[in-house]
């Protein structure tokens, strides 16, 4: 009974939020909503015993990348009208994209549901004695080990890549030297003079 | 607490409910009374450092100050900018203070009094925690104001640079205890060398120990890391345009966000709800006087470097974030695990 209604009220609350995303006027307030979408995913996720990935979804999706968003949003200086006067130029291909999506998505469901290809045979059977946080390391460090290390990899490059992309030398910057700055003491930098009265200060 | 109402005939579900409810305000109202009596300790120890006496006229000795005080924002008119956005403005404290409120529930108070235990206890609060950044970067925003701005910006990049370090410091606490459960992690702690009850006691993670505390500091912008309130360059940071009652869930969130942070220096790394030396005469002191002690003892540390260490220049603040506690914390994970796949694992692989 409670699951049931904790479902409904997650995937409605979910949806709704989605819908506002891209109708919210506001950016920043597009951006609140699908924070909204994401928590409510991560709801679902646990009702279906997958507390890890919900966890996961919180501090990755919500944690870092919405913050990413948000703070992207609110530095651009976006004028709404301009915004939305592409609107409705845009809305056919919008529309085809969409359309695209959708049928994807029937496909993908109806191969696996008619099951010609038996994509449930290359799925791993699930542990059931395990915890869920157990059962993905189990899986993930001995079958996937190669493809989780790739991933890895991927990602490293991304990184170098974007450091090298944003990367500039500019001329005349000055670096703190935070240990000569920590082995300063006063006796180096502060003198005490006895200074004649009518007579300028030597610097 | 469930099986007692569903003795009292009530099925399964409502019992549930009832006593969820329950244990729900049994943590949130002491919480409450805890923050306020707090405050008050923060600021007599702060006092009595400074050698002031602090409140000393509301009730005997002054303890029904930030009583007091709460009356006192209560009746205040809350002002709203003209300028600011308003539903995001009133949501931001809001969120702030249920956020502290929140990561409560996995705690374990004694063994196995616990609200909700669940095996990813730790990921949970980790989740909750990251999730306090979108008061403060939502106030900034909302308050539409030049200083509050400022202070989101500034308690964001710092909410986030401490966070990886302190996802690896746990993570360290985890490999050790081999589980996400608070309560596992806080019984795999007991008897070091046969008489210490903590991971503190352990040379691999007393350093981290160390760096949780200062990361702790950072994470709830405590002194000396509280860029985002530097009363000298932003005014009061992101609560500038804040005032009665809004203020006051910003003041209650960021003080239980405090005792949470102690609250977790105590159960990962000095044994929770055991007692220190694992003797058992000190077991007849109930679980949870332990725990209070211990959190008391880590909020005396924190008041403590309050009052005494400047507050640290910006540039500073993301030097020990980045090129000092990331590299270190990451390296003792690959020791931690290395370590337990020698001696606990059986060797290489």
């Amino acid at each position: 009974m409670i699951h049931i209604f904790a479902f409904y009220l997650f995937a409605c609350i979910m949806i709704a939020s989605g819908a506002l995303t891209i109708f919210a006027r506001n950016p920043v307030h597009s951006v609140l909503w699908l924070i909204l979408a994401f928590f409510n995913a991560a709801g679902l996720m646990i009702l279906v015993g997958a507390e890890f990935i919900a966890m996961l979804l919180v501090i990755v999706y919500v944690g870092a990348v919405a913050v990413l968003f948000l703070f992207v949003v609110m530095m651009l200086n976006i004028d709404y009208a301009e915004l939305r006067a592409g609107f409705v130029s845009y809305l056919p291909f919008g529309i085809l994209v969409a359309i695209i999506l959708a049928a994807e998505i029937l496909l993908g469901v109806g191969i696996w549901s008619a099951g010609p290809i038996e994509l449930a045979q290359r799925a791993a059977p699930a542990p059931v004695d395990m915890p869920n946080v157990q059962a993905i390391g189990a899986l993930l460090y001995t079958r996937y080990i190669f493809l989780f290390e790739a991933a890895g990899i991927v990602l490293l490059v991304a990184m170098i890549g974007a450091i090298v992309l944003t990367h500039r030398a500019r001329g005349g910057v000055r670096g703190q030297n935070i240990a000569r700055q920590n082995q300063r003491r006063p006796q180096d930098a502060i003198v005490n003079v006895a200074q004649p009265v009518g007579k300028g200060v030597e610097l | 607490m469930t099986a007692f109402f569903q003795s009292l005939g009530l099925p399964f579900e409502g019992a549930w409910l009832l006593s969820t409810i329950i244990g729900i305000l049994l943590i949130a109202l002491p919480l409450m009374l805890a923050v306020a009596m707090i405050i008050y300790v923060d600021r007599k120890i702060w006092a009595a450092m400074a050698l002031r006496r602090g409140p000393n006229v509301v009730g005997p000795f002054g303890l029904l100050q930030s009583f007091a005080d709460g009356a006192k924002v209560f009746l205040q008119e809350t002002i709203i900018p003209a300028a600011a956005n308003k539903g995001l403005f009133l949501l931001a404290p809001i969120i702030t203070f249920s956020v502290a409120l929140l990561s409560w529930a996995v705690l374990p108070f004694q063994a196995g009094v616990v609200l909700a235990d669940i095996n990813v206890g730790l990921l949970y609060i980790l989740a909750i925690s990251s999730l306090g950044v979108y008061g403060v970067v939502l106030a900034g925003w909302a308050s539409n104001s030049k200083y509050p701005f400022f202070s989101a910006m500034r308690a964001s990049a710092q909410m986030i640079s401490y966070e990886v370090s302190i996802g690896f410091i746990l993570i360290s606490v985890v490999l050790w205890a081999g589980s996400f459960n608070l309560g596992t992690i806080v019984e795999s702690q007991k008897g070091y060398y046969g008489f210490l009850n903590g991971n503190g006691f352990n040379p691999l993670l007393f350093p981290m120990a160390i760096m949780f505390l200062i990361s702790a500091l950072a994470e709830t912008a405590r002194a000396p890391f509280d860029l985002t309130e530097a009363e000298s360059e932003l005014v009061a940071g992101y609560q500038t345009e804040y005032s009665s009652m809004a203020f006051a869930l910003f003041w209650l969130g960021e003080y239980a966000n405090v005792i949470l942070m102690c609250a977790l220096n105590a159960i990962l790394f000095w044994g929770g709800y055991l007692p220190p030396f694992d003797w058992a005469p000190l077991y007849m002191v109930p679980g949870i006087i332990w725990l209070f002690a211990k959190i008391f003892f880590f909020f005396f540390v924190f008041s403590w470097v309050k009052a005494t260490v400047p507050r640290y220049r910006y540039d500073q603040l993301m030097r020990l974030g980045w090129k000092v506690f990331l590299p270190v914390s990451l390296f003792f994970v690959f020791l931690v695990s290395g370590f337990l796949m020698l001696t606990r694992y059986g060797g290489a692989a």
